[in-house]
């Protein structure tokens, strides 16, 4: 019964929250998205803290997609004992550049007092959270040391049977309590995800790598006010459409 | 041709004051909030010195502005991929120090405070922590050459010098300096627009202002860095990047900026310059000494019927065009020749020009006596106390030509003028003065009204907008597209969580 509470019922609960409220606060608080960051005010400890802790949740988040896609295959990969080897440690170091990474981040919103005045009550409880989440992953990575294939026969089928709408908490029943307490921790954060600054992670810059370098943006419509042919706002090689402008060996435009 | 308008800025250095009015303009009406109060849009630096924030010219440190690399234009601080890996950790970000960190005083004390044997202080408490703090550097610390040992000596333009013109610029009762305000250049090729990850800063097309769309700005704050002129700042407290807006809604209401607007010393212009797009990308590739006259090349003569009729053509309003004809900013600029970009080999394209200043003291001081009396015309120039060398790292990116033309055409101004009001000049000496320039009597005549005796309508020439133009941008649609604009907030500018 508290399995079903927890692993079911709150699961879908928070999921439905975070998409209502981070969709809500997409469209219409524009404002509110920000990184948030504090380099400007502290820089040097930022780095040691933001840098592993960054690149190791992607790799983390990565390992545990890739998972919940493709089970079979790591169960497969998983069957040879030195490959075995490779993925727990691949997934162990992600883990500890996270654990590294928000350690140094806490004692720096601790330390620094300039930072101290930029945290907000749902900072200090999402580190919190983000600080258990990564202690319980990595405590599971040293000390259950079949974890990834753990992952692909029990809470995969879980998680998968939470997206088919036919929620089965028998898969993970089982499991070790550390392991529960982390999938549970997981579902605490999906639910904070939308009031925090914790959707930055969707603001992922990605288009910048194709866009023109510059943006010209025309105030009036021109049909509306003149009956002049529109300039499309938006052409494939920008508003000067002229050549000089072009894509220039195969890179992006440089105007729009 | 691709022609646009741009408003477009001349500052006349040779009538600043550095009172700082201006500033104190711009700060109350856009940078006195939480989070910008380290900011200022326009801010005075003393020069030689190393300005605001600390040292801003050195882009060994900042890693601003743009650079050509296999003949292509790219950011200073790197490609765009290294740009995206950087989001977490800027290594370049100029931080809160590299400004200063603001304060205010705790007033109330000395009103609160228990009766007792001391007179009660107002400490300094810093607005970022509200913690007291000792007050270690603040906006204009090196004000008139202010702790000139450790700021004015580090000024990056000085390595244009001689050592033994850097020995003669520090002499004590010699120093010598003047002044240099700073906005936003609302650059063509602005490095800023093109760092933005999240591309939230953008051009407006129809006046050239350079805006952050603060819906859009995600403080990755790649801006900071990449603007050589460090002219956008980062709010720490909403975790957004902001700039100057030009008073753009000023602009659209045909008032001059604010910082123009207060000026005391009346040395700001303000007027539209057509220019051709096309030519950016050529502007952009030539080398350091030909950048000057690339940006110059850019810019279109508003009486040609061919540049009018292409202007026509990509929308360009016929009162903005007339607008443009009586531009001061062209008058100084293309035809006069006299104003010249600040540090140009950042590559941006600035529009923002600056007139070099004649004074503060043209000749060389020898046993205390001033020389003036050389016996080439132009001698005062070359014996400037504030040398050309100097000037030219300032405005010309190196080329001294650029400069010694301004500074000799100034001059000759003053000569004919002398001529006619006091009479103890030669007409011959004045002529000559005038032919080595290549200027009239009649051009010099404008220099020097449009120079002392401007109007308020003659310095600040905007061009008309359209009131249906501006209904339009009350459009929902367009709100969207904007995100408003620069600073306005469709929301209350509340710190995200």
């Amino acid at each position: 019964m508290i399995d079903n509470l927890l692993f079911v019922i709150f699961p879908y609960a928070v999921v439905i929250l975070a998409v209502a409220v981070t969709a809500q606060r997409l469209i219409k608080s524009g404002f509110s998205y920000s990184t948030l960051s504090s380099q400007f005010l502290e820089s040097n400890e930022l780095f040691f803290g933001s840098v592993p802790w960054h690149f190791g949740i992607i790799g983390a988040l990565t390992g545990h997609l890739i998972g919940l896609l493709f089970p079979r295959t790591v169960l497969w990969f998983n069957g040879v004992p030195l490959r075995l080897y490779i993925l727990e440690t691949t997934g162990l170091t992600f883990g500890l550049l996270c654990l590294a990474g928000i350690v140094s981040l806490i004692v720096r919103r601790i330390t620094a007092p300039r930072i101290r005045a930029v945290t907000s009550r749902l900072d200090s409880v999402v580190l919190l959270l983000l600080f258990i989440q990564v202690a319980l992953g990595v405590y599971t990575a040293l000390f259950y040391r079949w974890g990834s294939s753990w992952y692909a026969t029990s809470a995969v089928p879980y998680l998968r049977s939470l997206f088919a709408l036919q929620p089965d908490v028998q898969m993970i029943a089982p499991l070790p309590l550390i392991v529960k307490a982390h999938i549970l921790n997981a579902w605490v954060l999906v639910g904070v995800f939308g009031f925090s600054r914790l959707v930055h992670a969707l603001i992922v810059p990605v288009h910048y790598l194709w866009r023109p370098y510059q943006i010209v943006v025309w105030n009036w419509n021109r049909r509306k006010i003149r009956g002049q042919a529109p300039r499309p706002r938006r052409q494939p090689t920008g508003v000067a459409a002229s050549e000089s402008e072009a894509v220039i060996g195969g890179r992006p435009a440089f105007t729009r | 041709m691709d022609v646009r308008l741009q408003i477009s800025m001349v500052f006349h250095l040779d009538k600043c004051i550095g009172c700082h009015t201006c500033s104190v303009a711009c700060k109350n009406v856009w940078t006195d909030r939480k989070g910008a109060e380290y900011m200022w849009w326009n801010n005075v630096e003393t020069k030689p010195g190393t300005g605001y924030p600390t040292s801003w010219e050195d882009q060994g440190k900042y890693h601003g502005g743009w650079e050509q690399k296999n003949g292509q234009p790219d950011l200073k601080m790197g490609g765009r991929v290294l740009r995206v890996l950087n989001i977490f950790h800027n290594p370049y970000l100029p931080k809160l120090d590299d400004y200063y960190e603001p304060w205010t005083y705790k007033y109330e004390d000395l009103f609160n405070a228990p009766e007792g044997a001391d007179q009660p202080t107002a400490r300094p408490v810093s607005m970022v922590t509200g913690q007291p703090m000792e007050i270690e550097a603040g906006p204009n610390w090196d004000d008139d050459l202010g702790g000139s040992p450790i700021y004015a000596a580090n000024d990056p333009n000085l390595e244009a010098l001689t050592p033994q013109q850097r020995e003669e610029l520090f002499e004590i009762e010699r120093l010598v300096f003047f002044y240099l305000p700073r906005i936003c250049n609302h650059c063509l090729n602005a490095a800023c627009v093109a760092a933005c990850p999240s591309g939230a800063i953008y051009k407006r097309g129809e006046d050239g202002v350079v805006l952050i769309n603060q819906d859009k700005c995600r403080g990755w704050r790649m801006c900071v860095t990449a603007c050589p002129y460090k002219k956008t700042f980062y709010n720490w407290s909403t975790g957004k990047s902001e700039k100057c807006i030009l008073c753009f809604p000023r602009l659209e209401t045909g008032q001059a900026p604010a910082c123009f607007h207060s000026c005391v010393g009346r040395i700001r212009y303000l007027g539209a310059l057509l220019y051709d797009a096309e030519q950016m990308l050529p502007a952009m590739a030539v080398s350091d000494d030909k950048l000057v006259e690339a940006q110059r090349e850019m810019i279109l003569d508003p009486f040609d019927r061919e540049v009018q009729a292409a202007a026509l053509k990509n929308g360009i309003d016929a009162a903005a065009i007339e607008a443009a004809q009586r531009s001061p900013v062209y008058k100084y600029v293309k035809d006069w020749k006299l104003a010249l970009p600040l540090h140009p080999e950042f590559r941006t394209l600035p529009m923002l020009f600056y007139v070099p200043p004649l004074l503060p003291v043209m000749a060389k001081n020898e046993d205390g006596l001033y020389d003036a009396s050389g016996k080439e015309l132009f001698s005062p120039i070359e014996k400037a106390r504030l040398p050309i060398e100097y000037m030219a790292s300032l405005f010309s990116a190196g080329n001294n030509d650029l400069v010694r033309y301004a500074l000799k055409k100034q001059y000759a101004v003053r000569l004919f003028k002398r001529m006619e009001t006091v009479g103890d000049i030669e007409h011959a000496t004045v002529k000559r003065a005038l032919e080595q320039v290549e200027m009239t009597e009649e051009e010099a005549e404008s220099i020097y009204r449009l120079t002392s005796l401007p109007t308020v309508d003659d310095r600040y020439v905007i061009p008309p907008s359209h009131r249906e133009e501006a209904m339009q941008m009350l459009n929902d649609d367009m709100l969207a597209e904007k995100g408003m604009a620069g600073l306005g907030f469709r929301e209350l500018p509340v710190r995200g969580a």
